[in-house]
């Protein structure tokens, strides 16, 4: 499923699709970007929902998935600065402004880095997962402001051009490799998600067998 | 053939965005198999043992 859509949409991106009369070729960057800032969004959301049903719940492996989350959205939060910047400076000819959107993907990125480091700061994994949660709710006021910095501020960022009810701003020829692109990018983030909660159950085993030794070594 | 690698004059803009995009999630998936391996690792070395002296454990 991910890998023909990932394939079908770069041929599509690359080869078929029309260049924009104004962009020229450069549009093409459009294919990895917009679906790295998805991405970038939706990991956040994961991490969200993840940080609250472990808060409210306590289930153990809410709190593995948030972690699991974590460095893949950063991730693909790196992939949209960094395409962002790239078709920022023949389109726009700066490589990077603070405007509204920009600033707010940079804060997403702040975000995660300071929910990973969260997980480490501690000793006890238990108020690890418990501040990193903390830190993950609040901010997920950021979200709106990203999606809604294009309409509320004045930006260079263009507005979305996808979601407009009914009727995209955009030509069915970008579309298609568009969204071809944002499912294999959604493909690739669930494959990613599962294949981190497989390293962090790994992981957590050791260290309960590590901690059932020593426990074990000291009471024989 | 080398029309489609120029991309209109771009190709310094456009082939780094698609790389960039490509290292981090080739990265992202070397990584965790990686960690994977080494969990699976330390799991292997210390789940047999464990099992045979996993005594119940008393308060003292």
């Amino acid at each position: 499923m991910t890998l023909p859509c990932l394939l079908a949409g770069l041929y599509l991106g690359l080869v078929e699709s029309p260049i924009d009369y104004q962009q020229k070729d450069t549009v093409r960057i459009m294919y990895v970007h917009v679906p790295a800032a998805w991405m970038a969004m939706f990991g956040y959301s994961t991490l969200a929902i993840a940080s609250a049903i472990a808060l409210i719940w306590k289930h153990p492996l809410a709190d593995l998935a948030g972690k699991a989350a974590a460095p893949i959205g950063a991730g693909f939060t790196v992939i949209a600065l960094a395409t962002g910047s790239l078709w920022g400076k023949p389109t726009w000819g700066t490589w990077w402004v603070w405007d509204a959107r920009l600033t707010s993907v940079v804060v997403l990125l702040f975000l995660y880095l300071g929910y990973m480091a969260l997980w480490n700061a501690f000793e006890q994994p238990q108020r690890a997962a418990r501040a990193a949660a903390v830190l993950a709710l609040v901010g997920i006021v950021n979200l709106p402001i990203i999606k809604f910095s294009v309409d509320w501020w004045n930006t260079l960022h263009q507005p979305a051009s996808i979601s407009r009810i009914g009727t995209p701003a955009i030509d069915p020829a970008m579309l298609t490799p568009l969204l071809l692109m944002g499912i294999a990018y959604l493909g690739l983030f669930l494959l990613m998600l599962l294949l981190r909660m497989r390293v962090e159950l790994a992981e957590r085993r050791v260290l309960a067998l590590q901690l059932a030794r020593s426990r074990a070594g000291e009471t024989v | 053939m080398a029309e489609f690698f120029e991309m209109g004059g771009y190709a310094a803009y456009i082939w780094p965005a698609y790389g960039v995009a490509a290292g981090v999630i080739v990265g992202l998936f070397i990584w965790s198999w990686r960690g994977l391996a080494k969990a699976q690792r330390a799991e292997a070395a210390l789940g047999p043992r464990e099992r045979r002296r996993t005594p119940k454990i008393e308060r003292a």
